[in-house]
């Protein structure tokens, strides 16, 4: 008999990570890897953003206008001489292009983040409801969702953000508009993890360690959230990576409309939106660098989610 | 009556199979409602194993699943231990559950794939608040894991490092944890390998002498229903059509349908004879013929069985049986299966 306290406990957490097939198809997927590192590097860029951009685009006291439309540094012919402190060269106001790029990703994936993690709540909740109850709640969820499906997800979040631009006064409104467009991302796309969620429900729930959670006698609420949840939360993962991305754009679709966060706390979108109208005076590092850095993101996390899609597919490996 | 731990009485459980209700509308169909149980009534004296066989189809996992409350009945009613599950709260519930536990058909889907086995096991203990210290409940489930033939070493790992047979073990286990007094068990060696078989039903022997174990069996193998069964329920179509003491059934069956089942048994003396089939396939329950539910198989029916429904009546031998022709005595007209 052999005590339990120094239990000859399974392999950690992090050993079973790099035993898994996750891994493994990891590591043989140079896409996923450069993918990965590309993610990382914007994300901590993004992060550290105040600490690593060489300027503070955004303290008034250190712009100056003198450096207005200065070119990127390392071309030769130019309008105006390139610096060496603005490597990227500068907008109309004189701010560092890479500085504003770096504090707009942080917005972008602010933004990004804060719409997943609130339409993954809504949509895990909505479809967890709907496929354990059944019957006239889950008619009632899908019907709702189906609705919002038949409208382009910009279109509900252009709805969103002007029902909370016309209520509300201008400047309070400057103050939360990064929250309302949090909200109105996210619930333009709860209806993926919704309908998903539900569909996982629905299978999970009719197999036996659910059915004996009910004999034992355990809550219906404490049975979704400890024995489906966990269960069902694989094709959420893909679904959120993905879904970044189209946050993400979606962020930048709504700043280069106008309707996005405010010039104040300018995103990436923001930016091309700025730099779009210098495009034909020529300035195109203005409109150019924001975006391609846009695209880069983008490109990189979805890809990461697409591989994360076919690694988790039992019938792709 | 004391004795009697589990009591079911004239248990019915319709399905409703209809189509959507926009279907419904535009296609004109009607509702279609599926008698899964019909009128079931028996009892199970403590400490006894009650086994239910039929062929598939026949209701004998919804009476199960109505025991243990997964399913509401739509009559009749179930009394475990004198008390009745549909109809009391969650709350009131509880202690009824404790003394009430299942174990399920597929090995791979009865435990839930996240959790360790060890909290697996835990569950039951904690949803009741058996024990509440930690070292306490451990050393609970390595007890546990212990008297199932597993090693609390064990407890640590996944379900999907164990075989069918070990997760079968682990259910017991589970269903143990509570330490209950009645269990219903739904085909629990089906999927398992024949020697497997043997493992989990002896040690399901040896736990009901331990622990004194009331036992519904769900099976349609019959050598395994022999082997476990104080009593025997023959269900066909959602209706018991004999009820007997193992011996005595599988010696004299009554029922003409008791008598196709048995004869499907394979057997040393048979060996190079010819055998007579069941005849036909079993009706849709949607549907199912009129009076005797088995007269379109049954070879002994006659005008009576097509109109009128047999009422369930005691036999010759003692048993319990619901057939026109054993109550006129046509019974002895049957061909001989041979």
């Amino acid at each position: 008999m052999t005590s339990q306290t120094a239990a000859p406990a399974g392999p950690t957490a992090l050993q079973r990570f790099f035993d898994s097939d996750i891994w493994w198809s990891f590591r043989r997927n140079p896409v996923a890897i450069g993918a990965a590192v590309v993610t990382l590097l914007t994300f901590l860029g993004a992060g550290f953003a105040p600490w690593i951009a060489p300027h503070n685009p955004y303290d008034l006291a250190s712009l100056n206008l003198m450096d207005a439309g200065r070119a990127p540094y390392w071309l030769d012919e130019t309008w105006q001489p390139g610096d060496p402190r603005f490597w990227l060269g500068t907008d109309d106001q004189g701010r560092d292009i890479l500085s504003t790029i770096l504090y707009g990703a942080r917005v972008s994936l602010l933004v990004g983040f804060l719409a997943v993690v609130f339409a993954m709540s809504l949509g895990i909740l909505l479809g967890l409801a709907a496929g354990f109850f059944g019957g006239k709640v889950d008619a009632f969820i899908m019907r709702i969702a189906d609705v919002m499906l038949s409208f382009p997800a910009i279109l509900v979040a252009l709805l969103i953000d002007g029902v909370f631009r016309v209520s509300l006064p201008s400047d309070m409104h400057q103050e939360i508009a990064v929250y309302v467009l949090v909200l109105a991302i996210g619930f333009s796309s709860w209806v993926n993890y919704g309908r998903t969620v539900r569909g996982s429900t629905l299978v999970e729930k009719s197999k036996e360690y659910v059915q004996a959670a009910r004999v034992i006698g355990i809550h219906p609420a404490k049975i979704m959230l400890r024995h489906i949840l966990p269960n069902v939360m694989g094709p959420v993962l893909v679904i959120a990576t993905i879904n970044l991305a189209t946050a993400i754009l979606t962020e930048a679709t709504l700043s280069f409309l106008g309707v996005g966060v405010p010039p104040t706390q300018p995103s990436l979108g923001t930016l091309i939106r700025v730099g779009n109208d210098f495009l034909f005076s020529g300035e195109w590092w203005m409109t150019l660098f924001p975006g391609a850095a846009l695209v880069i993101m983008v490109l990189a996390v979805n890809l990461l989610g697409d591989w994360l899609r076919d690694a988790l597919n039992p019938k792709l490996r | 009556m004391s004795d009697i731990l589990l009591r079911v009485t004239d248990l019915a459980r319709t399905f409703d199979v209809s189509r959507p209700w926009l279907n419904r509308v535009l296609e004109g169909a009607p509702r279609q409602l599926l008698k899964a149980v019909d009128g079931v009534s028996f009892e199970i004296p403590r400490g006894q194993t009650f086994s239910l066989v039929g062929e598939s189809g026949c209701g004998k996992s919804t009476v199960a699943r109505l025991v243990v409350g997964l399913y509401r009945p739509s009559r009749g009613s179930i009394s475990i231990d004198g008390s009745d599950l549909a109809a009391m709260s969650r709350e009131q519930q509880q202690p009824v559950r404790r003394k009430l536990q299942m174990i399920f058909q597929d090995p791979y889907a009865s435990l839930n794939p996240r959790w360790r086995v060890s909290s697996i096991i835990a569950e039951p203990i904690l949803a009741h608040r058996i024990l509440s210290d930690r070292t306490a409940i451990q050393k609970r489930v390595d007890e546990l894991l212990r008297q199932v033939g597993l090693n609390p070493a064990d407890g640590s790992k996944f379900p999907h490092e164990f075989s069918g047979g070990q997760r079968q073990r682990i259910s017991i286990a589970r269903a143990l944890a509570s330490k209950p007094e009645f269990l219903v068990c739904d085909e629990p060696t089906s999927a398992l390998d024949v020697s497997v078989q043997a493992q989990i039903l002896n040690l399901m022997k040896d736990l009901q002498r331990e622990l004194q174990l009331t036992y519904l069996f769900i099976s349609h193998n019959l050598a395994v229903v022999y082997h476990m069964s104080d009593t025997i329920g023959v269900m066909y179509l959602g209706r018991l059509v004999e009820v007997a003491p193992a011996r005595t059934l599988f010696a004299a069956p009554q029922h003409p349908y008791s008598r196709l089942l048995l004869d499907t048994l394979p057997d040393l003396d048979m060996t190079g004879r010819e055998r007579v089939p069941v005849a036909g396939e079993v009706p849709n329950p949607i549907n199912p013929p009129t009076g005797c539910a088995f007269h379109p198989r049954c070879p002994l029916a006659n005008d009576r069985c097509k109109r009128e429904r047999p009422e369930t009546k005691p036999a010759v031998t003692g048993t319990l049986v619901a057939c026109h022709a054993v109550e006129e005595g046509r019974s002895q007209e049957m061909p001989a299966a041979a």
